[in-house]
């Protein structure tokens, strides 16, 4: 059995600094490295997406536009829907998770160090599967909620939808595998003495999010397998002339798709509840209503999926019944509102960086939020389905919301990954311009899709009242990349500047800045306990002196072996069964490797 | 064994939670089912195939499996090696003979002119139905696996949460089996003789 001390000479160098190369990121079982590349990948792609974005705003700019054609379009504004959801925002709150919370809970890492690293990988040829599409033939094209029929065999001859089909199994699993891994990490590797109610409300959020994940991506998952099976098999899931019914896939794909949502927007709303009260100097007003508004958000969130389907044609019964289960949603969401305001009320406010993204967040999504109840209402949804009134809605809550929040943590949590700060002033300016992009871009979008513009449609004719508001949201666009090019200068600037954060710059509360900035890879010398819900203000944690002894896991390669055979696998869908039986063995023997891998 | 904040081994958690996602997989294919069956535009249909004498057979053979799996987890925590091996063994042995059912009876449906793209319910059935029976192939590679340990001596009383996990698991596809059954077969129609 290896000491704290011999453990982190087998590691490398202590302080969680890079070290080994290459070799030793790909085979990490370190929960803080998994999540450095999460956040990495996921910022990757999130520029990725915002290109996408832009390319759809210069070919919107003005009416009758042919920079794209109308096939190009379909395919960009479907990847930037998939790529901002699967690919950017859920990854970056996974880099998120898989950092802090291992932190927050007092742990050393996940629970199933091995398991944490496949999910990365999986992800990440789940999303590199899916971009291959680009240079092999067209990408999807169909949206990303991909209605059928018009993605069956007929409709859809290319391959674009078998990588939807394919490289969304593969994230969709992976996403499935790390909430699993999480769920269990939060419920058994608590420090002595946190218990649920002194949760930080970012890890509270994080198990949340990771039940939705698990109850929501399966019914997704059979949609896509009856997607593939409709295509390569001619079974008749989604054939009319068969007796199928197109609206299944509708069913399907929304009760994936409205839990979803939360899944993207819970992890923000964590991240702001454990920021405002650090740059308030107050505890969270209301703790434990915090918590229980975000476990009812996560409930009512699968009982509301047909508001998606008022379109449809389900009956008054059932669109009635939809719209009053979405409209309460919208009690525990302002209670949360409520709840970060009193937070701020009458605490000594600093309006640092982290802060005024969160701030942001409460403001946007409230917008956001309030045409999210005009929705709920089917009559009223029915002039504004498909129309870019839609649009504005859910940027509002995604990017006013989601964005906003992630980056308030990047802000915040930049001095505990690095030891160093992001330059504050740089931050302000980043905001302000995000602020007024954002705005600019989606404001007018609720009076262009109430004058009846629809959405995913390449161009508009001139004359119709729609090229005043398009070009707003073009500059507005443009306003929004001045800002994303001061965050990344910002980054590299932060990453060269001198390590001066020490364990705790912001005087927060939780548990995270109680070890160095960066921690060392065990994390903490000894099992900290707690005795309070803010434990660093109150003298609530105790970090009881002299050696422990623990042992870390050894890094194993085997993870990136087993997420390698699947994908050979899904390709092999593609390319032929050889193939697919030569990536199922693979993985079949990478199984075998990790299961008889001695893990200390 | 490692402390855990619930006393609860993280392996027997992660499992559960597993299980729970897998609950709203099969419901999903289930839901499908229910919702298209009697749909079938041509035939054959689901109550002039289905065989349900024979298939009760195969269900009492996996209910079986799940007996010999508990006594295979006793003989484990009892350290009782040759318990261990027998009844290990057995559990894969039955999980095969259902598995060998199912092939006979799909092999027999697309002889009947029930190919996979025929209808509404050969969809659904063979996606269903198929989709269990990959979960019990798993779980027989799983047994063996444990049974190949325990024919080496590897698998003393220290490894019983290996056979308690792997348990969890083959009962768990037992139950979704009895809810399909019910629903497929006892529910379809069929004549009973």
């Amino acid at each position: 059995m290896a000491t704290a001390e011999a453990a982190v000479h087998s590691e490398g160098k202590a302080g969680g600094t890079p070290a080994g190369g290459l070799w030793s990121w790909i085979t990490t079982v370190d929960h803080k490295r998994i999540g450095i590349l999460y956040f990495l990948s996921g910022l990757f792609f999130f520029l990725v997406g915002g290109l996408e974005a832009l390319m759809i705003r210069l070919q919107l700019m003005v009416p009758e536009n042919d920079m794209l054609s109308a096939e190009a379009f379909n395919q960009i504004f479907t990847m930037h829907g998939l790529t901002m959801v699967l690919f950017a925002v859920m990854p970056m709150a996974a880099g998120a998770f898989n950092y802090i919370v291992p932190l927050q809970i007092g742990a050393r890492d996940v629970a199933f160090p091995r398991l944490n690293a496949f999910s990365y990988w999986l992800f990440l040829f789940g999303a590199l599967l899916l971009n291959s599409s680009f240079f092999l033939g067209g990408a999807p094209n169909a949206g990303w909620f991909a209605y059928a029929n018009l993605t069956s065999s007929q409709f859809s001859p290319g391959h674009g939808m078998d990588f939807y089909v394919l490289g969304l199994a593969l994230a969709g699993a992976a996403s499935i595998v790390a909430a699993l891994n999480f769920i269990v990490t939060i419920i058994n590797l608590r420090a002595p003495g946190l218990t649920f109610m002194r949760l930080p409300l970012f890890t509270w959020m994080t198990l949340v999010v990771s039940f939705l994940i698990i109850l929501a991506f399966p019914p997704f998952t059979i949609g896509t397998i009856f997607l593939l099976f409709d295509r390569m098999f001619g079974t008749l899931f989604f054939e009319p002339s068969g007796g199928g019914d197109p609206v299944l896939w509708q069913h399907l794909f929304w009760i994936f798709g409205h839990p979803e949502v939360y899944i993207l927007i819970l992890p923000a709303f964590g991240i702001i509840s454990d920021v405002i009260p650090t740059f308030s100097k107050k505890s969270l007003f209301g703790y434990p209503v915090v918590v229980y508004s975000g476990i009812l958000i996560a409930f009512l969130g699968f009982g509301v999926w047909a508001h998606h389907m008022f379109s449809v044609g389900l009956g008054p019964i059932a669109n009635s019944a939809f719209s009053g289960l979405t409209m309460l949603i919208a009690i525990p969401t302002g209670v949360k509102i409520f709840n970060w305001i009193a937070t701020m009320w009458g605490g000594s406010i600093r309006f640092r960086a982290p802060m005024l993204f969160s701030i942001g967040l409460v403001a946007m999504f409230t917008i956001g939020g309030l045409s999210g109840v005009m929705h709920a209402s089917a009559p009223a949804d029915l002039q504004q389905t498909d129309t870019y009134f839609v649009v504005a809605h859910f940027h509002y809550v995604l990017f006013g919301g989601t964005i906003f929040g992630l980056f308030a943590g990047i802000y915040y949590w930049f001095p505990k990954v690095t030891g160093r700060f992001l330059g504050e002033r740089l931050g302000a300016a980043h905001f302000w311009l995000m602020f007024v992009g954002m705005n600019l871009t989606f404001f007018p979008m609720h009076f262009a899709g109430l004058h009846g513009m629809p959405r995913r449609t390449f161009t508009y004719p001139a004359g119709l009242g729609f090229e005043g508001y398009n070009l707003m949201s073009t500059v507005g666009a443009a306003i929004t990349l001045l800002a994303m090019l001061i965050f990344l200068f910002n980054f590299a600037r932060g990453l060269r500047s001198e390590a001066t954060a020490g364990a705790n710059p912001w005087k927060a509360s939780t548990l995270e800045w109680a070890t160095s900035s960066p921690p060392p890879v065990h994390n903490f010398d000894v099992t900290p306990e707690v005795t309070s819900r803010d434990p660093l203000w109150n003298d609530g944690v105790a970090l009881p002196a002299g050696e422990e002894k623990f042992h870390m896991p050894n890094p194993s390669y085997w993870p990136l072996v087993v997420a390698g055979g699947i994908l050979v696998a899904a390709a092999g869908a593609l390319v032929g069964l050889p193939v697919a039986l030569l990536g199922a063995a693979v993985a079949l023997a990478g199984i075998y490797g990790w299961s008889f891998e001695p893990i200390h | 064994m490692e402390r855990t904040s619930t006393g609860v081994p993280n392996e027997k958690m992660l499992m559960w939670a597993f299980i729970g996602s897998e609950c709203m997989l099969f419901g999903s294919l289930i839901a499908t089912y229910l919702a298209y069956r009697g749909r079938s535009i041509v035939g054959p249909y689901e109550e002039e195939l289905l065989n349900i004498p024979f298939i009760t057979v195969t269900t009492f053979v996996l209910l079986m499996s799940s007996l010999m799996m508990v006594l295979a987890l006793s003989a484990v925590q009892r350290g009782d090696t040759r318990g261990s091996k027998l009844f290990l063994f057995l559990t894969a042995l039955l999980g095969v003979v259902f598995i060998s059912g199912q092939v006979f009876e799909f092999s027999h449906f697309v002889h009947e002119g029930l190919g996979l793209g025929r209808n509404l319910f050969s969809g659904t059935f063979f996606l269903t139905t198929g989709f269990h029976g990959a979960h019990v192939t798993v779980g027989v590679i799983w047994l063996l696996t444990l049974w190949a340990m325990a024919m080496r001596g590897k698998l003393g009383p220290e490894k019983s949460l290996k056979v308690e996990v792997a348990g969890l698991y083959w009962h768990f596809v037992d139950v979704v089996w009895i809810v399909l059954f019910t629903i497929i077969y006892l529910m379809s129609g069929a004549s009973g003789a």
